[in-house]
């Protein structure tokens, strides 16, 4: 007589493990075995490849943009996005679902349409430009395409559902007693917003900023399409020496670079979270 | 600190609505220095909203709260000087048991070492010293209460508002955090509303019940009053068991109301005013002004007995009229006891007063 054994909890996870084994581990030893070839051909071992890349001052200026656009858009959306939050926490239910949609509806359209959206409003002659003439704020039209600003302006856009999706979930799962606990304690909105929303959401505010800027270093077709080829970021540089110059090592020398410079970020910013809530207390 | 003589509590014809619902209907109490009073109702009843209004966290429609005198209807929640328990407790997660006892203090700009005895102190009278560093979740739900408490109690509170506040607790600790928070009030003499849908905790905490339906007062007396001299048909309904007999009311003089009941009998039932000859009514006699008896007569009316249950001392009958009544009767079981099953006569206990409701003016 055999014993039927039965299936444990995690052989239920094999068919996804498997997956992420076969689409994302196995590239990433390839990437890594790849960046280890001196040359084009791939076929001499060495790091001469890492050498060129971390010795070569315009790769170090393309990395530290890279990181800083992530900074600055993480920025922007938290500034931005946090108020929406608090608005979304003080608003009826009705007004919470209408709150809601809007923030998700840019994620039903795609990054393609909505990056040339921000081309139409950054432009020359776009909306942006056309009001501040017409205002008389500017004697010539401003240049936005092309810029840092401009871009983190249209990131901050495009990013926006990342930040504000973990942040509300959070936010909609606080007691709202405790905001009352607090008003009747004594304590004005200034204070309440300081010691106990901040911190009690802060874990939502720190998952949605990792989203932002995993997503904003690494966003190729916004950073393309708005910054063009003034602006060079590692997304650029890992797509033109893969597939314009066909320099692979040197690309998967870019790609691991930028893994590693989105993997730091992310932990600063968990760093930075745990800190501030030690501080709120 | 003071708070150590308590204030006067006005609600003054205080109305609200949400929209085209009227949560609150025009209540007036007085809630004297020193006293708590229940809100009991059940839900719906607008007894949360009250609460709310006085917290200052709704802005009601019309009336005004006056404490000591004084309208604070202008005043923000955070202006108003006045502790809440809350159901959940709402203690802050991410602050310690002490930092969350300060948390008033520190709000009101009280110098560090006065917020630090005074955490000591409240920490003591609610006898969670040891627990001043843990975080609300390493604590049990009775002593997540008391954190609560002495943190409203730290501010030196006017009038403290209890929200439902045993409700999540289990049953035998609500017991001891019932006395726990009379004592903690009658020692702050603090004035006190407690909202609740419990009557068994209205009765045994507060010194006056204002039982509320439909956003208004029905009654506000003492616990022994409602009970026993139910204002309205609801009352007598909400507050204990009773059994309801319609009837008709024949003639009313000298205190008393000759009815006819629609389960066969005729009755003289005490009550303090006059019925109109041929009005409706509905009769309200508590399980324990009934009784039973083995012969006909009269003002007793037949009954079938369906089940004896005894109860320690008492045994509760379960009967029904021939108009298909069922009513409740408990008696000791003492004395001479009718067969347990099969017909019998129900009448008044001699010095029984049940309640006696016009049916088209009560509802």
């Amino acid at each position: 007589m055999t014993v039927r054994v039965r299936p444990a909890e995690w052989q239920l996870a094999l068919p996804l493990a498997l997956a992420y084994a076969a689409f994302f581990l196995v590239p990433l030893l390839l990437l890594i075995g790849v960046s280890a070839f001196d040359d084009e051909k791939i076929t001499t071992l060495g790091f001469a490849q890492w050498r060129r890349f971390l010795a070569d001052p315009f790769t170090w200026k393309v990395i530290v943009d890279t990181v800083k656009l992530g900074g600055l858009t993480v920025a922007a959306t938290a500034l931005v996005g946090y108020p929406v939050a608090l608005v979304y926490l003080g608003a009826g239910p009705r007004w919470q679902r209408v709150i809601l949609f809007v923030v998700i509806l840019p994620l039903l359209t795609s990054v393609v349409v909505r990056t040339f959206a921000w081309i139409v409003i950054l432009g020359r002659e776009g909306v942006i430009n056309q009001a501040l003439l017409w205002l008389g704020l500017a004697p010539a039209p401003l240049r936005l395409l092309q810029t840092e600003h401009g871009l983190v302006m249209a990131l901050t856009q495009i990013e926006m559902p990342l930040l504000l999706l973990p942040l509300l979930s959070v936010m909609s799962r606080m007691d709202p007693s405790l905001r009352d606990a607090s008003a009747a304690l004594g304590a004005s909105k200034w204070r309440t917003l300081v010691r106990v929303t901040l911190p009690l959401s802060l874990p939502g505010l720190v998952a949605g900023c990792m989203l932002v800027f995993a997503s904003s270093t690494t966003a190729f077709i916004s950073q393309f399409v708005i910054g063009g080829n003034r602006l060079v970021y590692l997304p650029l540089l890992i797509w033109q020496q893969s597939l314009v110059v066909y320099n692979w090592p040197l690309a998967s020398v870019a790609a691991l670079t930028l893994l590693v410079s989105v993997g730091l970020g992310v932990t600063a910013i968990a760093a930075v979270g745990r800190r501030s809530r030690a501080y709120a207390v | 600190m003071s708070g150590e003589q308590g204030h006067t509590l006005d609600i003054d014809s205080v109305t609200h609505r949400y929209g085209p619902v009227t949560a609150v209907a025009d209540v007036s109490l007085a809630v004297r220095a020193g006293e708590i009073v229940a809100l009991l109702g059940p839900s719906g009843c607008g007894k949360t909203t009250l609460l709310r209004v006085v917290a200052g966290f709704v802005r009601q429609s019309a009336g005004s709260v006056r404490i000591d005198g004084k309208a604070i209807d202008h005043l923000p929640a955070n202006l108003r000087n006045v502790g809440i328990v809350f159901q959940s407790y709402a203690l802050f997660p991410h602050m310690t048991v002490a930092h969350n006892v300060a948390y008033g203090l520190q709000a009101r700009g009280v110098p560090r070492g006065d917020v630090r005895r005074a955490v000591e102190r409240f920490l003591e009278v609610v006898r969670l010293t040891d627990f001043r560093d843990r975080l609300p979740r390493q604590l049990s739900g009775g002593q997540q209460q008391r954190v609560a408490v002495a943190r409203a109690l730290a501010v030196a509170p006017t009038v403290m508002l209890l929200d439902e506040p045993f409700s999540a607790l289990d049953k035998g600790l609500r017991l001891d955090m019932q006395i726990e928070i009379k004592r903690l009030q009658r020692q702050f003499g603090l004035t006190a509303i407690l909202v609740t849908h419990d009557q068994d905790e209205a009765m045994s905490v507060a010194d006056r019940i204002a039982v509320m339906n439909h956003g208004r007062v029905e009654q506000f007396d003492t616990p022994i009053a409602v009970y026993d001299r139910p204002a309205t048909l609801f009352v007598s309904g909400f507050i204990g068991t009773t059994n309801l007999l319609r009837g008709r009311a024949l003639e009313s003089a000298n205190g008393t109301t000759l009815v006819e009941l629609e389960a066969g009998a005729k009755l003289t039932v005490p009550t303090d005013r006059a019925f109109a000859a041929g009005a409706a009514v509905m009769l309200s006699a508590r399980p324990e002004q009934l009784r039973l008896h083995a012969e006909a007569a009269a003002g007793r009316w037949r009954v079938h007995r369906r089940l004896a249950v005894p109860l320690g001392p008492n045994t509760m009958h379960d009967l029904e009229t021939r108009d298909g009544v069922t009513l409740k009767l408990v008696e000791p079981r003492l004395g001479p006891s009718v067969e347990p099953t099969g017909d019998a006569w129900c009448g008044l206990r001699p010095d029984a007063r049940p309640g006696l409701f016009d049916i088209a003016t009560s509802t």
